[in-house]
């Protein structure tokens, strides 16, 4: 077994699942949303880059440009129309229905596209690598990894730079006070799931191009994330990062030691952190 | 010129009545004082008329508009801010970040700018990459006046200001009022320090149990007619 390819494929492995996790990440943090249908989203996303793939013919990175500002589309709506109803004290309401979203989003696809597994194909670099010295690393792999600290610097960006992302975080602590300063929270809470949506296109666009992905794959990529946002603290986007590597490099030394450890390895080193770090590794400072 | 009027305002939290038919009126520029104790009404008051609580459009009027309906950052957007009691600062942001919220949702040009705050409150240009949260309560109540004054208001609300804080500290905060007035602002203070209210303002009204007990120029009211509109009772000295 060669260490360093599998700890560098691990690694490479968690960029991915930090895309998974980032837009659940910035939703849990802005508005203590936990969206079951995460997942499913990132499937549904998928499904579209696949149908203008094979409808229009176009490149996959082409069809996620077009697919993107759809998806911020159907996440504000789904925020300002049904999912603000849910907020509140009571954090069951959001729960059961993200868990109700998730059912219908998995129906509703596999009515549209039925059980098959499906993959969008992205030419000759699905296959093409590069040379690193001892190892090689794939360039979609490299790709999703870069784009993933890309992505969240983005995204840190607009949280501590900007005035909107003054906004997120002003909401995020009182939602009440402000409203004093001219913020609707409303509508901060949808621009949050729209900027969830793109990235979760982002995600899906990796995720298809890398494996298959059929109606019900949802709620293992939700798993996934889920692991990573908690690892790494919630509401940290950095900590989500982290969260996605460790996770990535357990299991590749998992399914290094034997292939069927893969997975389970993943869900011990969750459980190894939340045993001794039980808010996770950079928790938000404010909570 | 009267700016800000209410109009038998009534309030409820549920099946509790905090407001019976409260009317009061601001004019351009003027300074007024609503006193009270606790349970009086005066911060359901200041939640109704800065939006935060939902009431009939025609209960407050803004230039002759009906506003009670309209949701807080609307009320925002037309001038009337607000200094929430307890200060509500916001802790992930820090001291600059909280002032420069102040005008998200109304950006008018004015005298009030980041500047002009810090000119204000010089303590806070040195503390301003601090956690807001981490100042002392003084500091932290002169960072929310300075966040409701970015938005260059018309009509400030100003909810308990003095709470918790030392009076040196209170005096000091007071001491700021007459410029913020040279800008021509209004200023609603709620208070129940007496004296320092009836030194800043030009009016006072005197609210108990949701109601308005007393209203007068501040240099025409006696200290018996306070005592007896604030408590409900006549003033006695103790020997």
């Amino acid at each position: 077994m060669n260490w360093l390819d599998t700890i560098l494929q691990g690694v490479l492995l968690g960029g991915l699942y930090a895309l998974f996790a980032a837009g659940l990440s910035l939703v849990f943090g802005i508005m203590r949303l936990v969206n079951l249908a995460h997942g499913d989203l990132i499937v549904l996303a998928a499904f579209l880059i696949l149908v203008l793939v094979t409808a229009l013919g176009l490149n996959p990175f082409v069809a996620a440009v077009i697919a993107a500002p759809l998806m911020f589309a159907i996440g504000w709506a789904l925020q300002y129309l049904l999912l603000n109803r849910t907020l509140g004290k009571d954090i069951l309401p959001p729960l059961l229905v993200t868990f109700g979203l998730s059912i219908v989003i998995q129906n509703g696809l596999l009515e549209s596209f039925s059980a098959d597994s499906r993959r969008v194909f992205a030419g000759s670099l699905e296959s093409a690598s590069i040379n690193l010295g001892p190892v090689n690393a794939g360039i979609m792999p490299l790709m999703t990894f870069f784009l993933a600290i890309a992505v969240i610097v983005c995204l840190n960006q607009l949280i501590y730079r900007t005035s909107v992302g003054r906004a997120f975080r002003a909401t995020s602590d009182d939602p009440v006070t402000a409203g004093l300063m001219g913020i609707r929270p409303q509508r901060i809470f949808a621009l949050a799931t729209g900027l969830a949506m793109v990235v979760v296109t982002i995600a899906a666009l990796y995720l298809g191009t890398r494996a298959n992905f059929d109606p019900t794959s949802g709620p293992s990529r939700l798993i996934y994330a889920f692991e990573a946002v908690i690892i790494g603290g919630l509401g940290s986007l950095w900590g989500t990062l982290a969260g996605g590597i460790i996770l990535g490099v357990a299991q590749t030394i998992g399914a290094a030691i034997n292939p069927e450890w893969q997975i389970l390895a993943g869900h011990l080193a969750f459980l190894g952190v939340l045993l001794f770090k039980p808010r996770g590794l950079f928790p938000r400072a404010v909570d | 010129m009267t700016l800000l009027e209410t109009k038998g305002l009534t309030a409820s939290y549920g099946d509790f009545q905090a407001l019976f038919g409260v009317d009061i009126t601001v004019g351009a520029g003027e300074t007024i004082a609503i006193i009270g104790a606790n349970g009086a009404g005066k911060t359901t008051l200041m939640r109704s008329i800065s939006g935060v609580l939902a009431n009939s459009a025609a209960s407050i009027l803004y230039r002759n508009e009906p506003i009670g309906a309209l949701p807080a950052p609307d009320i925002l957007a037309r001038g009337i801010a607000m200094v929430p009691e307890g200060r509500k600062l916001f802790p992930s942001l820090t001291v600059e970040e909280n002032l420069l919220i102040g005008n998200y949702g109304r950006k008018v040009d004015g005298p009030w700018t980041l500047e002009s705050i810090f000119a204000l409150f010089p303590i806070l240009e040195e503390r301003r990459n601090n956690p807001a949260t981490a100042l002392s309560g003084g500091q932290q109540q002169m960072v929310a006046i300075g966040r409701a004054l970015m938005s260059n208001p018309e009509v400030l609300l100003c909810d308990e200001i003095s709470l918790g804080l030392a009076p040196v500290v209170v005096r000091g905060i007071y001491a700021t009022f007459p410029r913020i007035r040279e800008t021509g602002a209004s200023i609603v203070i709620v208070e129940q320090d007496i004296a320092q209210a009836l030194k800043v303002a030009d009016c006072v009204y005197c609210m108990m149990e949701g109601r308005v007990t007393l209203t007068g120029r501040s240099s025409d009211l006696s200290r018996d007619d306070i005592h007896k509109a604030y408590f409900g009772t006549e003033h006695h000295e103790l020997a």
